[in-house]
């Protein structure tokens, strides 16, 4: 994890510039729907790869059962994503715009080739240093994939028993 | 059940209350009254009830849903776009802290927590000596607090604390720190635990069932699902409000939209949504405050855990504060901050704790055993406390640049370190500051040496808000406010700000009741002074 790190200080101030372009470039390259969001392409591969990372520990290990828990995760998330502001949807999508683009993931993530083929404990390496970053633009990218991922996964009721929540009480839900 | 629980909106829908929901325009509209409110929340639902009791036709214009109990379901997934701005995640500019307030009729006094405190006197002589806010003394607010305690059903909260606030009353306790009992605007309280998604029995007296009913009972108009865009400026005068009317999601414009004529303009939007309408529009700002000195009791936050369960998101939110370190120093010295816990659900506390993957899991597991505290900071009073400021966004909506400083960060280490003493003191097995560099500490020792070590600063230490106040400060001098203390826009002839952006610092205390003492105060004014009559109390 130690070459991602090296990474992370040789980019400096090309992070901001990376996430500008990487928004340009996706809603130039989506411009279908430009009012609504989507997730497609790289940037749902980003966020399937992204997202096993963020919630290690609450996925069920059985291959079949995890990989429908994820996708209803990122159904989730998307869901969550077209109730922001468009202002706010805008930012998201550059993120995910950045993480989708080839140059700016391996630049950032140190994640050397495609998204679909990223392990956990290289994405956690790059998240762990997202968090507690020098510049206030990668921790709060990070910040936006922890609120988003975990956000959709705790709203869901099939994540409640894990953690002991009975819910709302059933009178009255 | 819950068909046994009586629906206050489905009824007054019923006897004829005129509501238009903005999101099924086939066509623009123009509408007329005397006074047109924007927002319906705690400053506009006071507002519009003394406007409307006192015979002056209103019309109340509303970017969030009409909802009520029947649809308030204690979901999570479902509450936070419905009823909250940004979905409840609103963020200051560097996106270092988050911000909830509410959007849907009743504004965030529909979601809140319900605890009632007046405004505390320290703040007032403050206001006084350094606002030049004459009224601003327990006497003269007094028979306001009254009233708006009356109305919006303020009771001392007999019903013992639920585990989260016992912790905070039992540690404290050991500690020899004074706690007290919160008192709670609420009627027939089933003790859920739910406030925050909007009350399903109507026990909490938020405006949604108390003032926007009673003032549509006396002929208000209420438009829901519009936007406020802008105030059309006549030199001095407003003479129209211009609306966008949203979809019904209430996510995007719909393309229709709404013109509001009256003879004067309340703007009661909340901090933030008001000063943006008002820069949107262009409002002269010859004082140059528009917008500036925004507080937020930036809240610091810390879990613990117990042997016991705590089940932090059952019964009453918050029922035990103390105001121990308020006190400690002078209100303009070091940052002092009002102790609470706040409730517990699984996806704002997910968002909310540190961390990711196994770790965060393995909190998550311990859930019926976490407790959770809040401090929240009384920003405002010294010359590093200055606030924030809203500007537009280049689309036009409002934002909150709060830059957090030194003097703020030592304010969050010493109430880090408050709470984990407390929670230790009150048997916690271990104690996790909402901190991305902390850990969960086995001891107060331990604590006490890691905490005071933790680096503070932005997204590292979690912040949040629910308390958003100012950005048009009320001041008795015209250099420093940009509302006068009649509640006027002081450069715009016939507009009104009534609402939590008023307050010239923050309280060091919950803002619901200083918003309705006095915007009923100011609401009373403005009706004397629109029909040459004195002023319909509230019911
Ligand atoms: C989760 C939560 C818990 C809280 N708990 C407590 C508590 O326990 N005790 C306490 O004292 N305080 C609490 N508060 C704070 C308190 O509720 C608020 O301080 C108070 O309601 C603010 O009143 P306001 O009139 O300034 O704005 P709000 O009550 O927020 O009302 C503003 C309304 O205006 C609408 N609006 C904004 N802009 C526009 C526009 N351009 N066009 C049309 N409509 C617009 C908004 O949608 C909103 O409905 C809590 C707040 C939250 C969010």
């Amino acid at each position: 994890m130690r070459t991602s790190r090296r990474t992370f200080l040789a980019v400096g101030g090309l992070a901001a510039l990376a996430l500008g372009a990487g928004g340009a470039w996706y809603r130039a390259t989506h411009d279908t729907e430009p009012q609504r969001f989507a997730l497609d392409g790289e940037a749902r591969a980003a966020l399937h790869a992204i997202a096993p990372a963020i919630l290690d520990g609450a996925l069920a290990n059985d291959p079949a059962r995890r990989e429908r828990q994820l996708g209803s995760a990122i159904d989730a998330v998307e869901a969550a994503i077209r109730g922001l502001p468009p202002a706010t949807q805008e930012e998201v999508q550059d993120l995910f715009g950045l993480l989708a683009l080839r140059p700016a993931r391996r630049l950032l993530t140190g994640v050397p080739t495609g998204w679909e083929s990223a392990d956990i404990a290289h994405i956690s390496a790059f998240l762990q240093e997202w968090r507690v970053h020098r510049f206030a633009m990668m921790r709060s990218a990070y910040g936006a994939l922890h609120d988003l991922v975990l956000g959709a996964w705790y709203a869901q009721p099939a994540s409640w028993d894990a953690i002991g929540y009975p819910g709302p009480p059933q009178r009255l839900a | 059940m819950t068909a046994r629980i009586p629906d206050p909106i489905a009824a007054g829908l019923q006897r004829g209350w005129k509501v238009l929901d903005a999101s099924t325009l086939a066509q623009d509209r123009t509408l007329e009254a005397d006074v047109v409110i924007v927002g319906s929340g705690a400053g506009g639902g006071i507002s519009a009830e003394i406007l409307a009791r006192s015979g002056l036709s209103v019309i109340v214009v509303e970017e969030g849903p009409l909802k009520s109990s029947r649809d308030f379901k204690m979901r999570e997934a479902e509450a936070y776009p419905q009823l909250y701005q940004e979905s409840a995640a609103r963020k200051t500019a560097d996106k270092a802290i988050n911000i909830l307030q509410g959007r849907a009729v009743g504004g965030s006094t529909t979601v809140n927590w319900t605890s009632s405190f007046r405004t505390p006197e320290p703040t007032l002589a403050w206001w006084r000596r350094q606002h030049g806010l004459a009224f601003a003394s327990n006497d003269e607010l007094a028979p306001w607090f009254v009233m708006a305690e009356r109305r919006t059903g303020v009771i001392d909260w007999l019903v013992d604390p639920n585990q989260n606030n016992d912790v905070l009353r039992r540690g404290a306790a050991k500690l020899g720190i004074a706690t007290g009992a919160i008192r709670r605007n609420v009627q027939g309280c089933w003790n859920l635990g739910y406030c925050g998604m909007g009350c399903p029995t109507n026990a909490k007296q938020s405006m949604l069932v108390t003032t926007i009913p009673a003032a549509l009972d006396n002929g208000a108009t209420l438009v829901t699902r519009a936007r406020a865009e802008r105030l059309r400026l006549r030199g001095q005068m407003v003479d129209e409000l211009v609306c966008t009317a949203l979809d019904a999601d209430g996510v995007l414009p719909s393309g229709r939209q709404l013109r509001l004529r009256a003879r004067h303009f309340v703007v009661a939007g909340g901090a933030i949504n008001t000063p943006a309408l008002l820069l949107r529009s262009r409002a002269p700002d010859p004082s140059g405050q528009l917008g500036k000195r925004t507080f937020l009791h930036p809240t610091l936050i810390s879990a613990a855990f117990y042997d016991q369960r705590v089940e932090g998101w059952a019964g009453a939110p918050q029922s035990v504060y103390s105001d121990h370190f308020l006190d400690v120093d002078p209100i303009d010295g070091p940052l002092g901050y009002k102790l609470e816990a706040p409730p517990l659900h699984p996806l704002l506390l997910a968002t909310t704790m540190s961390g990711f993957g196994e770790q965060h899991a393995a909190a998550m597991r311990d859930f019926a055993h976490m407790g959770g505290m809040l401090a929240l900071l009384r920003d405002g009073f010294h010359a590093e406390s200055p606030g924030g400021e809203v500007r537009l966004r280049a689309d036009g909506g409002g934002e909150l640049d709060y830059p957090l400083n030194d003097f703020l960060w030592d304010g969050a280490r010493r109430a880090l370190l408050s709470m984990a003493e407390i929670q230790f003191a009150a048997g916690a097995r271990t104690v996790q500051p909402a901190h991305e560099k902390a850990q969960r500490y086995r001891s107060w020792a331990e604590a006490r040496r890691e905490i005071a070590a933790l680096p503070q600063r932005a997204h590292v230490t979690r912040v949040a808000s629910a308390h958003v106040m100012g950005g048009c400060a009320m001041d008795g001098d015209e250099r420093r406010g940009v509302v006068d203390p009649a509640g006027r826009y002081r450069a715009l002839a016939n507009v009104s700000v009534h609402d939590g952006s008023l307050f010239p610092t923050s309280l060091g205390a919950n803002p619901q009741l200083t918003i309705y003492a006095l915007t009923a105060r100011l609401a009373s004014g403005l009706a004397a002074s629109l029909t040459g009559r004195p002023a319909a109390a509230l019911a």
